[in-house]
């Protein structure tokens, strides 16, 4: 067992005791503050597979987009760690149908699976190939994927501005 | 040429280990120095003297009393505050700060970490400063906390996209996000640095990164999380002792990463000025703190001069002005480096 093992189960206890934390919290902040975290486990993992762009990008994108904006939207809810976040009995068989079908795929794909075991190899620079593939072969998902969220944006300040009008 | 300490105790435990402390041991004493230049400089700015007193020659131990009575100070928990979070909270945003030191090229023979993606690495992890100060503000169950939480998240989330437009100019030039490979590119004399390249757009890139980087560390004129005319003292109002003293450590830290980001990307890091005159390993590392203490300096400079902004100017200033500058600039340098 070298080092990269000890930090590997380091990192993986870390991402799901936090996960279980973001799930078992009847606190809606804790729950918010577990994710991080999660996240910081998962972007550790990621580094630990050679995917050094993929990891920043989790933390960048996850902890300084998403995560900032979900602490603060729970923050401007009042009394947002009074919110009782456990739901009545009625909803509680399909949850346990949906859990159970999720969970049952994931454990069948998890056994039939053949994990190829690579050896450990050092660094490759992803983030030139990466570049290049989404100026080259992937420009129509890119471009599109870009659009869409021009559009996601316009459509928030115009749903926005109207609302601020139709008060004023 | 960067693994100096690798060299010497491998990439095993021990060679991580020394390589991941060395930054704390450069940060305490060059926060107490800086310390003791902000209590002078702000005082001679604003025609007094300063202390004078703790060991004699012109005050220079202020800084040590004020950590020694810090440590000496007790540790007040607020009844109503929730517990763990607050106490968390001061760990994470020096967590933040000092995480990223790890891709600061201190001198050609020493980076904490030489990673490819080096620079993109700094601007992930300063969110970690941001959750960590949401942390406190919510966790102290204040109001003037949690407004200045509300405020520094605003703030930072904003300023960070013409701080990244800025930064990326830089990597297109230098064709790498590695900041020992952007110090390297910027090699020979001083007009070299690409401070004076593609004239004017990486000047007009730099004065957008710098101003958008002292909005990244909470100081005046940017220091409306804190701003103690309105809040008391924004986040950290609650906090005594040493966790405060882990804010204020946090804040110097952050001081000179920006600085420090500033000036291997835009001063030439670790080279001389003078070409391959005064370079090398140790000169390396004086020109990296030095120019990066010019650029505390300015940011010190700054904060006695300017009067606080308001947050529709701070938002003004982010959105309308830096943003269009830095998103015009970034196509002119792309079309210049394409042109070439």
């Amino acid at each position: 067992m070298n080092w990269y093992d000890i930090l590997f189960y380091a990192f993986a206890l870390i991402t799901v005791v936090s996960a279980a934390g973001v799930v078992l919290s009847r606190n809606i902040v804790y729950a918010a503050f577990s994710l991080l975290f999660t996240f910081f486990g998962v972007a550790a993992l990621y580094v630990l597979l050679s995917a050094d762009f993929l990891a920043i990008t989790q933390i960048l994108l996850y902890v300084g987009g998403v995560l900032v904006l979900i602490v603060f939207g729970v923050m401007l809810t009042n009394r947002a760690n009074k919110v009782e976040v456990k739901h009545g009995g009625l909803t509680l068989a399909p949850a346990v149908l949906v859990a159970g079908v999720i969970a049952g795929t994931l454990i069948g794909v998890l056994t039939t699976t053949k994990w190829p075991a690579a050896s450990f190899e050092p660094y490759e620079e992803t983030a030139r190939p990466l570049g290049a593939l989404l100026m080259t072969q992937f420009v129509l998902p890119f471009e599109l994927a870009s659009v869409l969220l021009l559009v996601a944006l316009v459509g928030a300040v115009i749903i926005a501005r109207r609302e601020k009008a139709r008060r004023v | 040429m960067h693994n100096f300490i690798t060299q010497y105790l491998g990439t095993g435990f021990l060679g991580g280990l020394l390589s991941a402390v060395l930054p704390l041991l450069f940060i305490l004493p060059y926060a107490l120095v800086t310390i003791w230049l902000e209590l002078k400089i702000s005082a001679h700015m604003q025609d007094r003297v300063g202390p004078m007193r703790t060991g004699k020659w012109h005050g220079w131990a202020q800084p040590i009393a004020d950590v020694t009575k810090l440590i000496q100070k007790e540790d007040i928990i607020p009844a109503a505050a929730d517990k763990a979070l607050y106490l968390l909270a001061p760990a994470l945003v020096f967590t933040g700060a000092y995480a990223a030191y790890a891709a600061i090229p201190f001198s050609p023979a020493y980076i904490g970490a030489d990673i490819n993606l080096g620079i993109f690495y700094i601007v992930a992890v300063s969110a970690i400063v941001v959750l960590g100060i949401l942390m406190a503000g919510w966790s102290s169950n204040n109001k003037w906390s949690l407004l200045g939480a509300m405020r520094t998240a605003a703030q930072l989330v904003s300023y960070e996209i013409p701080s990244s437009l800025a930064i990326l100019a830089v990597v297109m030039v230098a064709g790498s996000f590695n900041l020992n490979d952007i110090c390297a590119a910027q090699s020979g004399w001083f007009w070299n640095w690409f401070v004076f390249g593609k004239f004017p757009f990486l000047f007009i890139t730099f004065i957008i990164y710098f101003i958008a980087s002292l909005a990244e560390t909470n100081r005046a004129p940017f220091d409306i999380p804190e701003a103690e005319s309105e809040l008391v003292a924004g986040y950290h109002t609650e906090y005594s002792g040493m966790r405060f003293a882990f804010f204020y450590l946090a804040e110097y830290g952050n001081m000179f990463v920006v600085a420090g980001v500033a000036a291997a990307l835009f001063f030439g890091g670790w080279n001389s000025p003078f070409g391959v005159y005064l370079s090398g390993p140790v000169w390396g590392a004086f020109w990296m703190i030095s120019k990066a203490m010019v650029l505390v300096f300015v940011q010190i400079w700054l904060r006695w001069t300017l009067p606080r902004f308001r947050v529709d100017q701070l938002m003004y200033l982010s959105w309308k002005i830096l943003t269009p500058f830095a998103l015009v600039n970034i196509f002119a340098v792309g079309l210049w480096v394409v042109l070439r």
